[in-house]
């Protein structure tokens, strides 16, 4: 989960995204890559229960079993936190591929990880060797260009890409307000496709829900009440092959009563 | 402002603006990274020897940059302001 802007979503993503592939049954693991600013644990409301890291792991100062922390809500599913190290040359090439072996070994069917922003090496490392890349991307002016300059990076700076090969790409536009989209303020689905050239996996809409998710240390994906939660449980969908048109693209049209009394 | 001028005005959506400035820059970050390293300084030298003869602007320059299979193509595309004629009177 990259994006080379921070604050567009990719934790809110990587949480939903481990839980929704976790509930339908494939062994998860989710990674903190952001060193020295740990936040997924917040999100996936296990902060309390950190005992070791990813750093000490790579150090060889934990195994992986005692750092991952197995998710109390949904089954298959195991955190592995961020440091909080100032160490920024924690994550070595090395020991990054090492964990990742070794998850793979202990039969995990999909490993998330959760890049920081930036194009430094914590996202250097969180991309290096994925298969997949999911580019999470706001519909606004730096958030759209710094995700064309991650897909320069996903196509050169990748274990993949420097086989001769490449990795999948997949957009994710988050933070969507149709309402925006309509009265012209905000780049609208097309627009950002049309830019990036990239296959769209889902659209999740602005939604109050992620907020109170964030608040309560709940997986949004979670909340089958809020739009954005429905949208993450579609897009994990589509990610696992099924076809599943988008939603919440449109201004939900008030009926004649609420828009006469402003309800 | 009356009734009917509110409806048939058309502001200028800023969606809109915000689409055509990224396409441009992003065009152009896209060649400087799949080009070759010397693209920007001789992107820089031909904007020198133009601005000997006639001022332009950075974004009156566009390099395209295409590989192919035998060989690859650089495209220059300069245009000259109208008034430029005039500089040189
Ligand atoms: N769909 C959404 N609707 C509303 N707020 C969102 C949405 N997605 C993310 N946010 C908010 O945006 C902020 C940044 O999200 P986060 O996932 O931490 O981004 P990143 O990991 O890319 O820095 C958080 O406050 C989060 O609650
Ligand atoms: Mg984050």
């Amino acid at each position: 989960m990259t994006s080379g802007k921070g604050g567009v979503g990719k934790t809110t993503s990587s949480a939903a995204f481990a839980t929704g592939l976790a509930l339908r049954g494939y062994k998860t693991a989710v990674i903190d890559f952001d060193v020295g600013l740990r936040n997924l644990d917040l999100i996936m409301g296990c902060e309390r229960r950190v005992v070791y890291d990813f750093v000490n792991v790579i150090n060889g100062e934990a195994n992986l079993r005692q750092a991952l922390i197995k998710d109390k809500r949904t089954d298959n599913l195991y955190i592995l936190p961020a440091s909080q190290t100032r160490d920024k040359e924690a994550l070595t090439q090395e020991g990054v591929g090492k964990v990742l072996e070794d998850l793979k070994a202990d039969s995990f069917d999909f490993i998330i990880c959760d890049s920081p922003a930036g194009i430094e090496r914590g996202a250097a490392m969180a991309m290096y060797y994925a298969d997949d890349a999911v580019i999470v991307t706001n519909p606004e002016v730096s958030s759209v260009r710094d995700s064309d300059r991650i897909l320069g990076l996903l196509q050169s700076r990748t274990e993949k890409a420097e086989q001769g090969g490449s990795i999948r790409e997949h957009l994710l536009i988050t933070r969507y307000n149709p309402e925006r989209v309509e009265s012209g303020d905000m780049l609208g689905l097309e627009d950002v496709l049309d830019i990036l050239a990239v296959p769209l996996i889902g659209v999740i809409p602005e939604s109050g829900g992620v907020l109170q998710a964030s608040n309560s240390g709940n997986p949004v994906i979670l909340d089958t009440e809020s739009t954005a939660g429905r949208a993450y449980d579609d897009f994990v969908r589509r990610f696992l092959g099924e076809t599943v048109p988008h939603r919440f693209l449109e201004v939900e049209k008030k009926g004649i009563f609420k828009r006469l009394f402003g309800a | 402002m009356g009734l009917f001028d509110y409806f048939s005005k058309k502001k200028p959506k800023s969606a809109q603006l915000a689409k055509e400035r990224l396409q441009i820059i992003i065009a152009h970050e896209r060649v400087n990274r799949t080009g070759p390293d010397y693209l920007p300084q001789m992107r820089r030298d031909i904007m020198s020897v133009i601005n000997k003869y006639v001022p332009i602007d950075e974004d009156q320059v566009n390099v395209q940059f295409e590989k192919g299979d035998d060989c690859d193509i650089l495209e220059l595309n300069i245009s000259l302001p109208e008034q430029a004629k005039a500089v040189r009177h």
